[in-house]
């Protein structure tokens, strides 16, 4: 030990709404702007080359920055892609400084130390994915194994995921390195998603009496009123969101599944109760 | 004569190229592209219409509050409950939408914009305590600068000192801007993508203990807007007065209004110019034209509830994934800087505190128009809606009903208009067979980052960059600091499609 020890993160934003970036940028403890600027853990940090939203440059300078890394530091850098790859056509519906994000992704995964899924978008395809999937959006660990790229892929999914779940695992790698992260068989870490949102839901009293809210608002379990919280790997119910100031349950609203593969399709409509035997096999969606 | 590109421009949300012609050190032509189309409205076809306020949360989450509303607003109508909200559910979104204001107001200035001010390497020398400082004064020990460098150089003009104290309240406002999605969350549930605004009103009873926690939170950051976030955009105003002077606009701005009290908007909807007149808004004035986007042209310029869009990626015409908007057949700007036109013309609650700026300035209201005007006008807003939000909380009254039930119709169709961080934004839907047939969206940045339309005129922010003198070509600051002021947000301008959309009624707005 002694010397510091430093990895180069290259974070690319593909087809997202950016809200990933905003939800990393509501870290509590430790912050954002431990993250940047400070030690995730002392002697250990991170050094962010490239993210969209926040870096000083723009334009050529800091496209370099993307065409140059995967020569300089083969193996070294970890690649964060926010958002799924728009690949129909060629890629024509995404680009990023005038060559296809999918071109950009893949190039910069290729020598990438391990790649981190950020949201549910690059984890399984997400919200851009969803039928009829307009742009040819893919996950990640799709397009990899499409492209027989084989560099390790952590998913952390969420709509948006919890900073703690990003950064959690940020720290974990700085400090036992990728074989210190433990995931489950759709590579999200087990720290984070090993448990469903049902097993902890303080509103589980009311599911076991069967004591079910009518209404929006009601108290009560808002399984009857479309919860996902029985199939929905994820621990927001005792972490909770923004500093631990409430979360979408304890507002009295039902858990859409966002962190699962099937979100939004078959995870939806998402007022509408599941019934029992799509627990196993989720119903197609009507066609107007 | 040379063409600069810039791709990615960077602090901002989503993905936009502008390409600026120079000629002889003055921008003569600048075009503005959309680089990424996604097509949620083609998604949002055949699903359960409530899912509309979750979904279209996603086509930004800088604003999805934004959307929510909008969304929600439509829906309302078209399930048939916007007369039965009651009270404390309109308020309650109205809390829920202003945090994200305050948030996104708060990103915008230190997060996005300051780097084009403020030279955050200056802390290289700080001597002080501030453990933020400290932290990034470290942090430039080590010689590690991403993400702060590379960058655009040459042009920072604050002293060492003042430039210290700036990067220490950059470092400051991340903080703020989480209590701001704190806030949000007290009500909301959850940020980004909040789950409490819905049709028929929201999901969480008031009680006293969370009005209190809101207005305990409002006022910590209330007190950021005032002593900080305010005087900071005057101290950058002050070092770079000639912003006053680039980044003007078409000089048409509009909003549809916000916020909707017992009775009105708290900022009314309408059109405005330079001549500070307002002018009545009406809905029937919008159209769109697809000359210049990849998109089949179609019959010419249509309302956007007639709207038909088909992508056509290798339209030779066509440079962006944005159509091109237009009110009355001309160019209009949306955002704060419309908004708090329309209020200082109208009095109030705008007019006392703008007057002061201008007078601490020294510079006329003509100047509003321009890139520090913007960032003024965005500064002015975010203090007066959090103002207004301690107000609302206290008219909550705890316990009482925040959702009026709803049967859900077969058939039903709702416009959802609304003033959003970034300028107005308005959602139409139509349900048929109990899910949604048509839903179509447009929204700020579709207006203020558009291509040229059918008659050649270019977007507001084309424009505001045309005949813009460039000190150094390799360090076009001036093109940065134009387009940032916009505070553009293309994760929602880029999303438009609906093939073979249908006319989806007329709008009222109150």
């Amino acid at each position: 030990m002694g010397r510091t020890h430093e990895i180069p993160v290259v974070w690319l934003q593909a087809s997202t709404c950016s809200g990933c970036s905003v939800s990393i940028l509501n870290a509590s403890a430790p912050k954002i702007t431990d993250l940047l600027l400070s030690e995730v853990i002392p002697g250990r940090h991170i050094n962010l080359r490239f993210q969209a939203t926040v870096m000083a440059g723009a334009g050529e300078p800091v496209v370099a920055i993307l065409e140059q890394i995967p020569k300089e530091e083969p193996g070294e850098y970890l690649l964060v892609v926010e958002g799924s790859i728009p690949t129909a056509e060629g890629g024509i519906y995404g680009t990023l400084g005038e060559v296809p994000m999918v071109d950009r992704v893949v190039s910069l995964a290729e020598k990438a130390q391990a790649i981190v899924a950020l949201g549910t978008c690059p984890s399984f395809g997400g919200m851009f994915a969803a039928a009829p999937n307009p742009s040819g959006c893919m996950n990640v660990g799709s397009l990899l194994s499409e492209r027989k790229i084989d560099v390790p892929v952590i998913n952390i999914p969420g709509c948006p995921p919890h900073p703690d779940w990003f950064i959690g695992t940020i720290a974990t790698i700085l400090v036992g390195g990728l074989e210190a992260v433990k995931v489950d068989e759709l590579g999200r870490p087990l720290r984070f998603f090993g448990q469903l949102i049902h097993e902890n839901c303080p509103r589980r009293a009311y599911f076991d009496e069967g004591k079910f809210a009518a209404h929006l608002s009601d108290e009560g379990c808002l399984y009857e009123l479309g919860c996902k919280g029985t199939i929905t790997h994820a621990d927001c119910s005792l972490r909770r969101w923004n500093g631990g100031t409430n979360w979408g349950i304890g507002s009295g609203a039902p858990c859409n599944g966002c962190t699962e593969p099937e979100f939004p399709d078959l995870v939806s409509p998402f007022y509408v109760r599941i019934p029992e035997e799509a627990l196993l096999v989720p119903p197609p969606r009507k066609e107007p | 004569m040379r063409t600069v590109t810039i791709d990615p421009v960077t602090r901002i949300e989503g993905h936009l190229k502008i390409e600026a012609v120079i000629d002889g050190g003055v921008v003569k032509e600048a075009r503005s592209t959309g680089t990424l189309f996604r097509g949620i409205e083609l998604i949002l076809r055949g699903r359960d219409p409530r899912d509309a306020a979750r979904i279209t949360q996603r086509i930004c989450g800088v604003c999805p509050t934004a959307h929510a509303t909008a969304s929600t607003f439509a829906l309302d109508q078209a399930l048939g409950v916007a007369d039965r909200v009651p009270a404390n559910g309109r308020i309650i979104r109205n809390l829920i939408l202003s945090s994200n204001y305050i948030q996104s107001h708060v990103l915008h200035f230190y997060h996005l914009a300051a780097l084009d001010y403020v030279d955050v390497t200056a802390v290289a020398s700080y001597e002080g305590t501030d453990p933020g400082l400290l932290a990034a004064k470290g942090f430039i020990e080590r010689g590690a600068l991403g993400p702060f460098v590379p960058r655009y150089e040459g042009d920072y003009r604050l002293s060492a000192e003042l430039s210290q104290k700036l990067a220490g309240h950059y470092v400051e406002a991340f903080g703020v801007r989480r209590k701001a999605h704190e806030l949000l969350a007290v009500f909301g549930g959850k940020m980004p993508h909040n789950v409490g605004i819905v049709p028929g009103g929201v999901t969480q009873v008031a009680e006293v203990d969370t009005i209190a926690g809101f207005l305990w939170r409002l006022n910590e950051i209330r007190h950021f807007i005032d002593h900080v976030y305010i005087p900071d955009v005057l101290e950058v105003a002050r070092h770079y007065g000639d912003c006053a002077e680039i980044g003007a606009g078409s000089g048409r701005f509009l909003d549809y209004g916000v916020f909707p009290q017992a009775e009105s908007r708290f900022f009314a909807p309408g059109t405005i110019g330079m001549d500070l007149v307002p002018g009545a808004f009406d809905v029937d004035k919008i159209t769109e034209s697809a000359t210049h986007s990849w998109y089949e042209s179609g019959a010419g310029p249509l309302h956007p509830s007639h709207g038909v869009t088909v992508p056509s990626p290798g339209k030779p015409e066509g440079y962006s994934w944005l159509k091109s908007p237009r009110y009355d057949d001309d160019v209009y700007e949306g955002g704060p800087l419309a908004r708090m036109l329309l209020s200082y013309a109208r009095g109030e609650p705008a007019k006392g505190i703008i007057d002061g700026i201008l007078s601490k300035l020294g510079a006329p209201a003509a100047a509003l128009n321009s890139v520090l005007g913007r960032h003024a006008a965005r500064a002015v807003e975010c203090k007066l809606v959090a103002d207004a939000a301690a107000e609302w909380v206290l008219e909550l009254a705890p316990g009482e009903p925040v959702f009026a039930p709803y049967e859900m119709p077969a058939e039903g169709e709702g416009a959802g208009l609304t003033g959003a961080p970034r300028g107005a934004l308005g959602h139409w839907i139509r349900v048929k067979d109990g899910v949604i047939e048509n839903y179509q969206c447009v929204v700020p940045t579709t207006w203020n980052a558009s291509p040229k339309d059918d008659k050649g005129q270019p977007g507001p922010i084309e424009q505001a960059i045309v005949g813009t003198r460039i000190r150094d070509e390799e360090n076009p600051f001036e093109i940065v600091r134009i387009v940032r002021s916009f505070d553009p947000c293309l994760a929602c301008a880029v999303h438009m499609i609906t093939p073979r959309g249908r006319p989806i009624g007329r709008v009222e707005v109150s």
